[in-house]
């Protein structure tokens, strides 16, 4: 069978294999795929274990949705129930209490894995040309995390699941015109109900695969490109790659078993540290909280929502410091990618980070004037950052930039 | 590499951060014997616990996640189990003529509750509600430190705190004022296995038993963790031999 250009890509049946598998594979490419993607994809050499944090995100979700599957089993998304079915999954369901504790603690370590993977991106311009939908696609599976994370935060239907549920779904109301009818068909109700904790239950789910489809994407949109590395410049030939079985596949894995000691150990022996007491008084709507705080991954965006004296000002900041993301690609000026090379963007890049975990502790703080004060100049720079010192700093700085990832390596090696 | 360092111990430092919201009273550390690695919840003293619940705690709060049959973990035979169940009525029914009835409780039978219902609970407590103790351990920021502190917080009224009708000073609360009084004293019951029971006992006791409520899984949970941290430590070593191995002849 000869390869043909009719549709203007090529196809061809024969497969390099034989027998049932060459069978298989001229009709099903999907070893061959494999096989190109997974074991002979080509990766810059000079990867560090920043790179390792994609791989050990997949892993945080397959571990989410497993954990998942056998929690619904047993939990039942009503008003009446759910509190206490959370409970009986504690105590009476076998290993029910390691399954739920893994889903919990998985959700927080996802986040941690994402926003080391996020930083990654931002420090070694992983965004930038020609990555650009890789970027967006992540920064989507992110915008979709966050709410099912959010939604999922619900169902234990405790005190902090009700109440921070009537805060945030409150926000919608915000809204011009449309909000109070956004507000009343997300709750089913006029309140946080019943009906509430069965469609976020529903939505809970749905969010959770949505997420697993953008990973395809994702990773289709890598794939093209290849990886960025830390010295920003594309390999120029094979020598400057490894492919990424058994090199990367044996990297990762290391990093992963290592990460994944870590969440043992607070998965057996701190389950509840990344959580909230308050969680496990059940959902009262006569009684509020006196500090509504959201799970600490919200807690920066928490922060800017509380930094605006008005509501939709407040929430207008929340959705838009996600969706400068979006658009940093462009507002980034600069022809270099990596911050290794870009000496004051590399100095707004770690004030960001520092911004990030300023913000995160305003956010856990009540909104008092200090607290409240700092929350806006961290506000004012997450802005700042994006707005004007992408655009601005790309002009006005001298980039150094090695010429091959050859040169990088060398360089790195005389550091050494 | 330094920066990859630096950013993941600021996460795990704002972790910390992130979980302590707030109160400004201090309270003190206790040794409990389930903290740690390979830490067990002391059965005498959670089983002394679970009298001075019976005796005094259970005549205002309800603790209906838990079984009866879940007292098997703390070491009660199947006969005591059955006897301490049989101590307490619970409704059931309807029977054969509609008719709901009351009966002896049995093991499979949640702890019976001091109540009807939560208004009738408030009626009968100045309008608060005392709140189910099956959770209450880790539904307090600072758990079993707070709930024995909070026993042992009834001390003198400072001079120039006002407490109204119907409240109570303690040192421990949140505001410093309790709507209830002093639940334990020294002698406030007799053990069986002759400890004395002073107000300081009785508090670790019934603390020990509420520790336990709140978190029956906590043995298995350490054990289990023990053998999964080994494995994948020894994983690691593989993993990192294994790299090193791979990469050998690779200059980067």
């Amino acid at each position: 069978m000869s390869s043909n250009d009719l549709h203007g890509y090529k196809k061809t049946l024969s497969s390099p294999y034989s027998g049932v598998k060459g069978w298989i594979d001229s009709r099903l490419p999907l070893i061959r795929m494999m096989e190109a993607e997974y074991l002979k994809f080509p990766v810059p050499k000079s990867l560090n274990y920043f790179w390792s944090f994609g791989g050990i995100a997949m892993f945080c979700l397959i571990g989410l949705i497993l954990s998942g599957i056998f929690l619904g089993m047993h939990y039942k998304p009503s008003a009446e129930d759910a509190f206490n079915s959370v409970e009986r999954i504690m105590r009476d369901v076998q290993f029910g209490w390691l399954v739920r504790y893994l889903h919990m603690n998985l959700a927080s370590f996802f986040f941690i894995a994402v926003y080391i993977h996020i930083f990654r991106a931002l420090y070694f311009g992983s965004y930038k040309a020609p990555r650009e939908l890789v970027f967006i696609f992540g920064m989507l599976m992110f915008l979709l995390m966050m709410g099912t994370a959010f939604l999922g935060y619900t169902l234990p239907w405790g005190q902090m699941s009700y109440w921070g549920a009537t805060v945030i779904t409150n926000l919608f109301s915000a809204i011009p015109v449309v909000g109070d009818a956004i507000l009343l068909t997300l709750l089913g109700d006029f309140t946080v109900s019943d009906a509430t904790v069965n469609r976020f239950y529903v939505l809970h789910w749905l969010l959770a695969f949505a997420i697993v489809g953008l990973v395809v994407f994702h990773v289709i949109t890598l794939h093209m490109t290849g990886s960025n590395n830390p010295s920003g410049m594309e390999p120029q030939n094979w020598d400057e790659t490894l492919s990424f079985h058994p090199y990367m596949t044996i990297k990762d894995t290391k990093a992963m078993v290592l990460f994944f000691i870590v969440v043992a150990f607070v998965l057996f022996f701190f389950p509840n540290i990344m959580g909230h007491s308050d969680n496990y008084i059940r959902a009262n709507s006569m009684v509020t909280p006196a500090h509504i705080v959201p799970e600490w991954y919200f807690l920066p965006f928490y922060a800017i929502l509380r930094a605006i004296p008005d509501k939709l000002g407040g929430v207008l900041a929340m959705f838009g410091s996600i969706a400068v993301l979006f658009i940093l690609p462009w507002l980034d000026t600069s022809k270099v990618r990596s911050c290794l090379y870009r000496p004051i963007w590399r100095i707004c890049v770690l004030l960001f980070a520092l911004d990030f975990f300023i913000l995160m502790y305003m956010g856990a703080k009540p909104a008092s004037d200090i607290y409240v004060l700092i929350s806006r100049i961290g506000t004012a720079y997450w802005f700042l950052f994006f707005l004007v010192l992408a655009p601005l700093v790309g002009y006005l700085e001298t980039p150094r930039q090695p010429l091959t990832i050859s040169n990088f390596l060398r360089d790195k090696k005389a550091l050494t | 590499m330094r920066i990859f360092s630096l950013f993941i111990l600021t996460i795990l430092l704002n972790l910390n951060f992130a979980g302590a919201a707030g109160s400004k009273i201090d309270i003190p550390k206790y040794d409990w014997s389930w903290k740690g690695f390979f830490g067990t919840y002391d059965r005498s003293a959670a089983q002394r616990g679970l009298k001075v619940y019976k005796e005094v705690c259970s005549g205002c709060h309800s603790m209906n996640l838990i079984a009866y049959r879940n007292l098997a973990d703390l070491g009660f035979s199947e006969q005591q189990i059955k006897a301490i169940a049989s101590d307490s009525l619970v409704e059931d029914g309807p029977n054969e003529d509609g008719d709901m009835f009351e009966r002896e409780a049995i093991p499979s039978d949640r702890f019976a509750n001091p109540y009807p219902n939560d208004n009738a609970a408030r009626a009968a407590n100045n309008g608060a509600y005392p709140p189910d103790l099956s959770l209450i351990v880790k539904a307090r920021p600072k758990g079993a430190d707070y709930i024995h502190s909070l026993l042992l917080g009834y001390k003198d009224t400072p001079t120039d705190f006002k407490v109204p009708e119907g409240m109570w000073y303690n040192k421990y609360m949140e505001g410093h004022l309790i709507a209830m009084p002093a639940p334990l004293m020294d002698g406030a019951i007799e053990y069986d296995d002759g400890t004395e029971p002073t107000l300081e006992q009785l508090s670790s006791d019934v603390t020990t038993f509420l520790a336990w409520a709140a978190e029956p899984s906590l043995e298995h949970r350490k054990r289990l963790g023990i053998k999964v941290l080994l494995f994948l430590i020894a994983l690691f070593i593989l993993t990192y031999i294994s790299k090193e191995k791979i990469w050998r002849d690779i200059k980067h």
